[in-house]
């Protein structure tokens, strides 16, 4: 895994499928620790932070024990929400006139800061911007790393809340915890520690943490400006010094070396799937993953936190199997859709290779499609970190995914539109799974001749409801954004490709958002008033509608009491209810999306196969 | 005062053929908008028709390019199935409805005896009770009968309305509901006291106290049930219908959105022609839409809730029938259900020195005049074991029976000089020591011989000695013990309810092979197990008849109430059996199963035809865009507007063809819930990815062979 690039193939899938049992052991380990830890019990680091735990209970002035109706917990939710909605927003307003801005960055537009602030307190990280052309460190380090911890915080309370709502029995109220205990033990205990860990990892391998200002470096070899291959490539760890007086003689000597507090943003980016980079380039900048094993750490914390969860949920219930088959069917899908994109990275396309246009050759590289991946990674680690992230609501990248084929563009929408099961966002993923499987023992339960129940809970009406909302508003927000894009005759304007590709950015783009996912295909200009003022609402739309949808779940299943089980009920801890869900996943997360990705990524590929 | 004649209400097997012309009738009655709205799924594909009929003015006036025979026979393809989806709920509804008349027959109104609190009393003292009665009785119309009113009905009249007996006993021809011919016996006092109004007295004469009003009786109610005309959706319909929704909606925002996808990648393309009409995608919206399921839903509850009718059990709700197939503890009452009514000879055992022969003729001999069961089993044993059949009763006062009382508990018979007693084993017992004689080792333990055994041990004394015993045994209905197997392997638990001792009961369920026993048992017992059940979160079922069972049967999930027990128990209950056979209960489960069964396997039906529907017409579409997407098009359709076609027709059709299996309601068998599913799942899951794709193939080429399009 050290040097990817003299390695040869089957070693490099060889690494990933160690990253990602390894990410499996850390989510099994953790599992334990998260249920104690949300349960209120003591813990190891809880002498240590036990006091700082109590003093935020008494400054929200709430007792911890005091369990909350599933309506107080998400006005809770809400409230928490628009609090940090509005603060981020004030934020990237007032940028220019706050203190913690070297570089003197002026303030955002306003839909711009609204994009951005909807973006961060959904979860997503959508990045209208690039980052250190765009925003101070006051911006990133408060307004933005704070984000990035407390709202996948706000995710494992609310799947929390739903675990809670499965094993309660008969409570007339619906209660399912404490928001503020919840939400502030998983910051405590469980994010910054891990976030700690990986930002000192992160230090090791060179991420730069500091407050100093943009560094000015003189080139070794000058750049100069009409070399449009490399100028496009440097463009993405390094910024052109316009301030320098290279302009002029249209050779660039002189480079802007972008600095921050970075390693601190990066951790909780990739532990709290959030995925937005400090630099526009992301997992690809040489500054936020400088090495093959700063990579490594940072694929796993994509999914470590993820996993803990679906082990979480088995022990949670009191049957480890129950969590077995969710972690299976995210596993089955996870291979399968790394195998797709493997093969079609590793195979390129013949329209690529045309001309000799990409050089998919072994020499001094990993073989495969190359263009717009780091030679550190490679094919193989490149297509592993991209299925990471769009398979859970991360969005970070540490290649071009324009650059990718189509197929493996069209698996990132499947991923993505499926509502992002496959280990999901921290707490939002396995909220949606656990709706998946609600649906599917709904659909195969009446086939057994009993009115379907899950962990011994009938489901009636309202879990019903609840559940299809939760499952349908990804695909439903993705198509109707996709076409008002689309019926925008801007859009077809500033797109710098047409055909397939143009309409897969825009299918990608619109994706992207209703997933709360935030990774982008670029291809057009999407920090103008319409696309930025859509896509928030899309981005808020797309997280908390289904939160709230949750937490009703949730409470309506708290109300209900346990029904025996026996050799009539169904079984949802065996393979057959896996390979049931597995179904489901795909005819009601997929389906919605197959005719718009026919037009797009599909038509794209077989063009490319010509 | 008119002697009517009652049809039996059997609904028929096959829908006759002015049935079906009536579901015909219906199918056009039901495009009333109003009753359109009640199912979500359908309305839309009745917006989708209207539209359709729109667009087709449009494209023949010119307004718009598309071939305007494409455009109508979408159009008409879609009214098609919107007039499938009515038919097939006409058609269950038709066959409630043919038991409803000749419910509604019986319902007439009658002239009614009313007479006075005082007048019953005074009756009773009177010779002849029933010219009293005529007599004294104000004559009014059945209809105006009030609650807590008293009438009188004599032999050859109709019972005027639902009551209580206070007064008589009479045999009642209740066939107009319950289609039994055999009469039936009813009188006051006791759990056979309930009458029915639109039933008719046979012989001797009643008074009855009124316990439900015209329009509120229970032939009403059963007409209403029946009819299922205001039948409430249940909750798990409810539920189903919401998944079935959200999936409208997605595909809706499909169809929807893939017009703005198409024309922006036509723009693209810089061709000019959208391949996709707005008739294409109304088309296309309604062959992804749940539609099979969308237009059987209806159907498929209706026609559980008259299978059960046909069972002779009338449920008060839908809800109950899907509690019934929820169910998963069945409390089983011993008599009637588990065993034949009564208990058999089985055995003689001699004790003290006396032979088999010489108690098998001791005890036929006191048993001669014994009418009950058990007495006929006797007589009926001791001759088959040793041929003693040639006693008969001598009314030449050598024999002097000693009938049984509860005094003594024993009966008998005094014949030349001999005294023979038959009794329980307590009474026997005490009666020999009284004369001097003992009750030996031998015979106590044959007595508890039989009772560990589950049976009732019979001592037979003569002349003050104990010379046997009778073994009297219950008897387990045949083929219950393998009903029983098969309900546990559907993960239902029986328990049986009997009155015996543990010992005895022990031995019974055993013998039955049920999971449990309630012994010793009594309503309060009874309600207490019931809730314990429960609070397991179990889901409980029982039958009843008696007034003490009342609290029971309303703390039930699934209480059957016996149609020949009280009012107290038909109102708590939420199930009445008409033919009163309380093993009726396994199969009012089978019935509720299956439904809940019918309605998951259409759903999966209906779900993975969508797939295939996709993959059918989704390639064929966006062929003329991108000509590389021909690789996808594995069925070859001929072009998008015969694919499309092609795709509706098939929509349209399958609801026909699914109608029967609707109204007659999947397989069910018993068997874990592990092996249903697969089973299931094999049949309309796999069946119904691949059954799509060769029907469509299959009508594209003949659209094609057509050459309109």
């Amino acid at each position: 895994m050290m040097d990817l690039a003299q390695n040869t193939t089957v070693q490099a899938w060889f690494g990933c499928a160690i990253v990602l049992a390894l990410a499996l052991a850390c989510g099994y380990a953790l599992s334990g620790y998260l249920n104690r830890v949300m349960a209120g019990e003591r813990t190891g680091i809880g002498r240590v932070l036990q006091p700082v735990e109590r003093v935020i209970y008494r400054v929200l002035g709430t007792n911890p024990q005091r369990s909350m109706s599933w309506k107080r917990y998400l006005l809770c939710v809400i409230a928490f929400s628009v609090v940090s909605l509005i603060g981020l927003f004030a934020i990237l307003m007032l940028q220019g006139v706050l203190p913690g801005n070297p570089e003197h960055l002026p303030s955002l537009s306003w839909d711009l800061a609204l994009n951005t602030a909807a973006s961060y307190v959904a979860n997503a990280n959508w990045q209208a911007y690039s980052g250190e052309q765009t925003l101070s460190y006051l911006s990133q380090a408060v307004g933005l790393t704070v984000q990035n911890v407390v709202t996948p915080a706000v995710g494992i309370a609310v799947v929390y809340a739903l675990f809670r709502g499965m094993v309660t029995d008969d409570d007339d109220e619906g209660r399912v915890g404490n928001f503020w205990a919840d939400a502030t033990r998983a910051v405590l205990y469980v994010l910054l520690p891990l976030c700690l860990v990986v930002t000192l990892v992160n230090v090791s391998q060179g991420v730069p943490q500091t407050f100093d200002e943009y560094q000015s470096v003189t080139l070794l070899e000058p750049l100069s400006l009409d070399d449009e291959t490399i100028a496009s490539e440097s463009a993405a760890t390094a910024q052109e010094d316009s301030s320098d007086d290279a302009a002029d003689e249209d050779e660039i000597t002189q480079l802007a070396l972008p600095l921050g507090p970075i390693a601190s943003q990066v951790a909780p980016k990739q532990l709290g799937s959030n995925g937005g980079g400090y630099m526009g380039a992301n997992g690809a900048s040489i500054l936020e993953n400088p090495t093959p094993l700063s990579n490594v750490v940072q694929s796993a914390s994509i999914i470590v936190i993820p996993i803990a969860l679906v082990f979480a949920f088995g022990r949670f219930v009191g049957n480890r199997k129950q969590g077995y088959v969710i972690l299976g069917v995210m596993l089955v899908l996870f291979v399968a859709a790394l195998a797709i994109v493997g093969i079609s990275e590793q195979a390129a396309t013949p329209a690529l290779t045309q001309d000799g246009a990409v050089y998919t050759g072994g020499t001094n590289q990993s073989a495969g499609n190359m263009e717009g991946k780091e030679t550190r990674f490679g094919v193989q680690s490149s297509a592993f970190w991209t299925m990471l992230a769009t398979g859970t609501s991360n969005g970070s990248a540490n290649s071009s995914l324009v650059a990718m084929t189509p197929l493996t563009t069209l698996v990132s929408l499947v991923l993505m539109g499926m509502g992002e099961v496959v280990f999901g966002g921290v707490g939002s993923g396995l909220c949606s799974m656990l709706c998946f499987a609600i649906l599917t023992v709904f659909v195969a339960g009446l086939m057994v001749g009993r009115t379907p129940e899950y962990m011994g809970k009938k489901i009636g009406p309202s879990e019903m409801r609840m559940a299809a909302l939760v499952t349908i508003t990804t695909p439903i927000l993705a198509l109707v954004a996709a076409a008002l894009m689309a019926l925008d005759p801007q859009t077809a304007q500033e797109l710098n490709v047409q055909g397939p590709l143009g309409f897969t950015q825009v299918l990608y783009a619109a994706i992207s958002t209703a997933a709360a996912n935030g990774s982008a295909l670029s291809g057009f200009e999407v920090n103008t008033e319409f696309l930025n003022t859509l896509l928030a609402f899309v981005m808020l739309a797309s997280r908390f509608i289904p939160l709230a949808c949750v937490l009703l779940l949730a409470g309506s299943l708290a109300k209900r009491a346990h029904v025996a089980t026996s050799a009539g009920t169904m079984a949802t801890d065996s393979v057959l209810f896996g390979a049931l869900l597995l179904l489901i996943i795909i005819v009601v997360g997929a389906l919605a999306l197959f005719p718009a990705l026919a037009l797009g990524p599909v038509a794209g590929q077989l063009q490319m196969l010509g | 005062m008119s002697k009517q004649t009652i049809s039996a209400p059997a609904a028929p097997e096959v829908a006759p053929r002015s049935a079906t012309w009536d579901a015909i009738r219906q199918s056009f009655v039901k495009l009333n908008p109003r009753l359109q709205t009640a199912n979500p799924v359908m309305f839309m594909v009745y917006l989708s028709a209207i539209m359709t009929t729109i667009l087709l003015v449009c494209a023949l006036v010119g307004i718009t390019g598309t071939n305007p025979i494409f455009v109508a026979s979408v159009c008409v393809v879609l009214w098609l199935s919107v007039l499938f989806a009515n038919f097939a709920e006409a058609l269950a509804q038709g066959r409630g409805k043919a038991q409803a008349d000749s419910l509604r027959a019986a319902k007439r109104d009658v002239v009614a005896h009313k007479i006075t609190q005082a007048d019953m009393a005074r009756g009773m003292h009177e010779e002849d009770p029933v010219r009293f009665f005529m007599e004294q009785a104000q004559e009014i119309d059945s209809s105006t009968l009030k609650k807590k009113d008293i009438f009188f009905v004599a032999a050859g009249e109709q019972i005027p309305a639902d009551g209580e007996v206070l007064k008589g006993a009479a045999s009642v021809d209740e066939s107009a509901i319950t289609g039994e011919s055999a009469p039936v016996i009813r009188e006051s006092g006791g759990d056979r006291s309930s009458v029915t109004g639109g039933t008719t007295l046979l012989s001797d004469w009643l008074v009855v106290e009124v316990s439900a009003e015209a329009g509120n009786s229970f032939l009403d109610q059963m007409i209403a049930m029946v009819e299922s005309a205001a039948r409430k959706k249940t909750p798990n319909e409810a539920a189903l219908e919401v998944l079935l929704v959200a999936l409208t909606l997605v595909f809706l925002t499909v169809a929807m959105a893939l017009y703005a996808f198409s024309s922006f990648s036509v723009a693209g393309e810089g061709t000019h022609a959208n391949p996709l009409t707005l008739t294409s995608l109304v088309a296309l919206f309604v062959c992804l839409a749940p539609t099979t399921i969308g237009a059987l839903l209806s159907a498929i509850g209706i026609a559980g809730m008259s299978r059960l009718n046909k069972a002779n059990v009338l449920a008060m709700s839908g809800r109950a029938v899907e509690a019934a197939g929820d169910v998963d503890v069945l409390l089983l009452d011993k008599t009637g259900t588990i065993t034949l009514g009564n208990r058999q000879a089985v055995a003689f055992i001699a004790v003290d020195g006396a032979t088999e022969r010489d108690v098998a003729e001791a005890a036929q001999l006191s048993s001669l005049t014994d009418e009950t069961p058990e007495g006929r089993s006797v007589v009926a044993l001791a001759q088959e074991l040793y041929g003693l059949g040639d006693k008969t009763v001598e009314n030449d006062g050598t024999m002097e029976f000693i009938p049984f009382s509860a005094t003594t508990r024993m009966s008998g018979v005094n014949y030349h000089d001999h005294e023979i007693r038959k009794g329980a084993a307590d009474a026997v017992c005490a009666y020999v020591e009284a004369a001097g004689g003992v009750y030996s080792a031998a015979c106590k333990r044959a007595v508890e011989d039989i009772s560990r055994a589950g049976g009732t041990p019979l001592l037979v004394a003569r002349d003050g000695e104990i010379i046997g015993v009778i073994d009297l045994r219950d008897v387990i209905k045949q083929g219950i013990k393998e009903n029983f197997t098969d309900l546990r392997r559907m993960g239902i638990k029986t328990v049986m309810v009997t009155g015996d001792n543990p010992m005895t009961a022990a031995a019974i369920a055993a013998q039955a092979g049920v999971d449990d026993f309630i012994a010793e048992a009594t309503p309060a017992t009874k309600l207490a197990a019931i809730e314990r059940y429960q609070r397991e979160g179990h889901m409980v079922a029982m039958t009843g008849d008696g007034t003490n069972d009342a609290p029971a049967l309303a703390q039930a999930d699934v209480a059957v109430a016996m149609n020949s027990g009280t009012q107290a128990a038909k109102e708590a209950g939420n199930m009445v059996d008409l033919d009163s056979d309380p093993t009726k209960l396994i199969e009012v489960v089978r019935i509720g199963k299956q439904l809940l069964m019918t309605r998951g396997a259409l759903t999966t039906f209906s779900i993975a035809n969508d797939m295939a529907k996709y993959f059918a017409i989704i390639p064929a579409l966006f062929v003329p865009l991108f000509p590389e997407i021909e690789l996808l098009n594995v069925m070859h359709l001929t072009n998008p507007q015969t694919a499309i076609l092609a795709a509706v027709i098939y929509n349209a059709f399958i609801i026909v063809a699914l109608i029967p299996l609707a109204l007659r309601g999947v397989k069910y068998r018993e068997v874990p819930a592990s092996k249903l599913l697969s089973r299931n799942l094999a049949v309309y899951g796999v069946g119904g990815l691949v059954l799509p794709f060769v029907c469509i193939k299959l009508l594209d080429m003949l659209l094609a062979a057509v050459g309109l399009f």
